[in-house]
């Protein structure tokens, strides 16, 4: 069991990894249970917060879990508890073994680890107490911004100190880190601390616009690429096919990306030319990510079976063609012409759901495939079975919504166009809100197996039991 | 330089993003700067708005436990609780505070938002919103009449039954009288848009003078109309 088909060369010659205590993987385990637990949490606010569409919030009344403050909890449980939870333990687990050094220090891991637990969970208090700032994305309560911040230096000095020591070419998942790293840190101060203290008015809508977008181009998007360019050739036990079209998709997304933000915004009061700027960008974001996906399925060519037969990999393709399909809408639905009758309507939240779910989502999900036998020492999955079945409820689900909420969006701008009293736009939406309630629904009782899974799992790993798993189980653990 | 870690770092890191943040974030600063952002005050003192005064005109006891006497002070005080409330709330999540030049929005809700109208203490952070669950707020003063207000917070469906506005029943106190979250909300949205001459009421035209059965006379009226709508769009 040699390792490894991607990263420098030099690596190659080395045994298993993790015979060198490279890796904390107790760490990575915490962070993955952590995040799946707030994955869960912001689940279900999300289906009680889609439940208000219905006429039907089982909390109506209750001011603590007024419906608008849970669609908060919603989205910040998301971004800051699954999405960087997942992606905190992804490094823990990628950048030594990329690296060949540790991190810092252990006690500094453990001490983000708390840290940041402690923010998430002051996040979700703060905003059911009714203290959220007005920053989309970005509501975590005034106070708990300087914390983040100091918490996202504290990772930046962890995960960058063993890519400093490490001497040699880095392989591309490092660009994306290193870069992912400065950029969290600053989007997040700008976001929250610019339009907050010193900026107001239109222009502070510019730098929300920035913030939106920065968050998901520039802190979930270049980890989740980095972790694929790292797991997709280790499965795949081949090389990342080609080394050029990693420079562009790296070097575009780092100048267009940021150029983005205002995209948000069209047809406000701020500066038609800048808007214009930021459409442009958006378009040219995604001819980059062409090239990222060319890549990743030239090296699928030939392994393409594996789709079938492993299951880490068919959750990150699967991401990827949605990927690459709400980067293609991007490009559309960012044009005046879209903007007009999309804007403001249920197409942009269908759009948010096959970013956040369908894409990071299924990248994380088959991460987390990948790599929880191994972390609680099981030799492979319980099931097999209630592997298969978590993936199809996910995948189906997420169609039917995104298809739905699409649907619902055209149906909305349209009938706002056409000067519709308002009351019968909520008429004609509410058979989409119906669909869109049971597609989450059934994505939940996906999660809801998953867990079932792990449990079992870790309970066989404890006991040193043997395996039921097999391959399409994702039991495919000889990194 | 494309794969060194100094090349990643400064210019993608970096420099890229400070490019990035200067162009599409300080640029639009530079070019709003000489609006001065009012204070709540500031613009508490260019003229209470009927409903505010109204309100303490309604429930002068209430209204003078919680603000006092009908001074700019304490209409000031009202409209900054009013906006943290509608931020507490997530009400800027279904709402949005702009109109667009297209989508017939001027027709529905009035004139097309301007900067000027986003250079005070109360739109730090800006509310324009990015999802309309409901209708545009921006240009809502007068729109309704208070006691309007106060049943919808109570429960939206008593006036709107398809409505999935949540029901903000902590917006009261036990006799249902507005408390001082109720009457703060109540007022800044009454004040939304108070600084435009006119603008239209739209879908109260719709609901109280349903549109009679068309004649000749009528047909054509409503043609004009059509006309109109269609050279705005
Ligand atoms: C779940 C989404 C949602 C939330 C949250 C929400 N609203 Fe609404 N709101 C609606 C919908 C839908 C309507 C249209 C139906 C109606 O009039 O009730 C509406 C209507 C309104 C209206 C009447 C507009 C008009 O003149 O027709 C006002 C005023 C209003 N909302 C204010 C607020 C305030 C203030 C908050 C926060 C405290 C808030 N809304 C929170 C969905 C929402």
């Amino acid at each position: 069991m040699t390792t490894i088909a991607a990263g420098p060369p030099r690596v190659a010659g080395l045994d298993r990894a993790e015979s060198l205590p490279l890796v904390n993987e107790r760490v990575v385990l915490c962070y993955f249970v952590a995040s799946f637990t707030f994955f869960i949490i912001a689940l279900l606010a999300g289906l009680a917060y889609s439940l208000t569409f219905l006429q039907s919030y089982p909390f109506a009344g209750i001011e603590w879990l007024s419906p608008g403050r849970v669609r908060m909890l919603h989205t910040n449980g998301l971004a800051y508890g699954f999405i960087a939870n997942a992606f905190l333990g992804g490094l823990h687990w990628a950048v030594p073994r990329l690296t060949l050094r540790s991190v810092l220090s252990d006690k500094l891991s453990w001490l983000i680890f708390v840290v940041w637990q402690l923010i998430v969970l002051s996040t979700a208090v703060g905003l059911l107490a009714g203290e959220a700032q007005a920053v989309e994305w970005g509501e975590t309560p005034v106070w708990i911004d300087p914390v983040a911040v100091l918490g996202l230096l504290l990772v930046g000095a962890n995960m960058l100190t063993p890519v400093i020591r490490f001497k040699g070419p880095m392989y591309v998942s490092l660009w994306y880190f290193i870069a992912a790293l400065v950029w969290t840190a600053l989007t997040y101060t700008m976001g929250n601390f610019f339009p907050q203290y010193w900026i107001g008015g239109t222009a502070s809508g510019a730098i929300i616009g920035l913030f939106i977008h920065d968050l998901v181009g520039l802190f979930v998007t270049p980890i989740g690429w980095g972790l694929m360019y790292y797991f997709v050739p280790i499965i795949l036990k081949k090389p990342i096919w080609s080394h050029g079209l990693s420079l562009v998709g790296f070097w575009g997304l780092a100048f267009f990306y940021p150029l983005n933000g205002i995209h948000h915004f069209l047809y406000t009061p701020i500066p038609m030319f800048l808007q214009h700027g930021a459409i442009l960008a958006t378009i040219a974001v995604e001819l980059v990510v062409t090239t990222v996906i060319v890549n990743f399925f030239a090296t699928l060519r030939g392994s393409g079976d594996a789709l079938r037969t492993n299951l880490p990999i068919r959750w990150f393709y699967v991401g990827m063609v949605f990927y690459f399909t709400t980067c293609l809408q991007c490009a559309f639905q960012v044009t005046l012409t879209f903007q007009r009758i999309i804007h403001f309507s249920d197409w942009v939240v269908g759009h948010a759901h096959l970013v956040m779910f369908g894409v990071f989502g299924f990248w994380i999900l088959g991460m987390m495939t990948y790599l929880f036998p191994r972390l609680v020492g099981a030799s492979g999955w319980y099931s097999a079975k209630l592997n298969s079945w978590h993936f199809w409820l996910s995948a189906i689900g997420m169609l039917v919504m995104v298809l739905d909420l699409t649907m619902a969006g055209l149906v909305q701008g349209f009938a706002w166009d056409a000067l519709m009293i308002w009351e019968e736009t909520l008429r004609a939406s509410t058979p989409f809100w119906l669909v869109r309630t049971y597609a989450g629904g059934a994505m939940i009782l996906a999660q809801f197996l998953f867990l079932y899974n792990m449990v079992k799992t870790a309970s066989m790993g404890r006991n040193g039991a043997a395996v039921s798993g097999g391959i399409v189980s994702g039991g495919k653990i000889d990194v | 330089m494309f794969e060194s870690k100094s090349g990643v770092l400064v210019i993608a890191g970096l420099a890229f993003f400070i490019f990035a943040f200067i162009v599409m974030g300080a640029l639009p600063w530079t070019i709003y700067k000489d609006q001065p952002e009012l204070t709540a005050l500031e613009l508490a003192d260019r003229g209470l708005t009927h409903e505010f005064v109204g309100l303490a005109e309604q429930f002068p006891e209430r209204f003078a436990e919680y603000f006092g006497d009908v001074t700019p002070g304490a209409f000031a005080e009202a409209l900054t609780l009013g906006r943290d409330v509608y931020v507490a709330e997530a009400c800027w999540h279904c709402h949005s505070q702009f109109v667009r030049p297209v989508a017939r929005e001027d027709i529905r809700w009035g004139p097309v938002a301007h900067a000027r109208e986003y250079s005070n203490e109360l739109q730090r952070p800006v509310l324009f919103g990015t999802r309309r669950v409901g209708p545009d707020l921006s240009r809502e003063a007068g729109r309704r009449s208070n006691d309007w207000h106060i049943a919808h917070f109570y429960d939206p469906t008593s006036v709107v039954p398809l409505s999935v506005m949540p029901r903000y029943t902590w917006f009261f106190d036990e006799n249902r009288v507005p408390n001082k979250k109720g009457m703060a909300v109540i007022s800044f949205v009454q004040w939304l848009g108070c600084w435009v001459d006119e603008y239209p009421y739209y879908e109260e035209g719709l609901y109280s003078n349903p549109a009679p059965m068309p004649s000749a006379g009528a047909d054509d009226e409503l043609a004009k109309h059509g006309d109109a709508v269609d050279e705005k769009a």
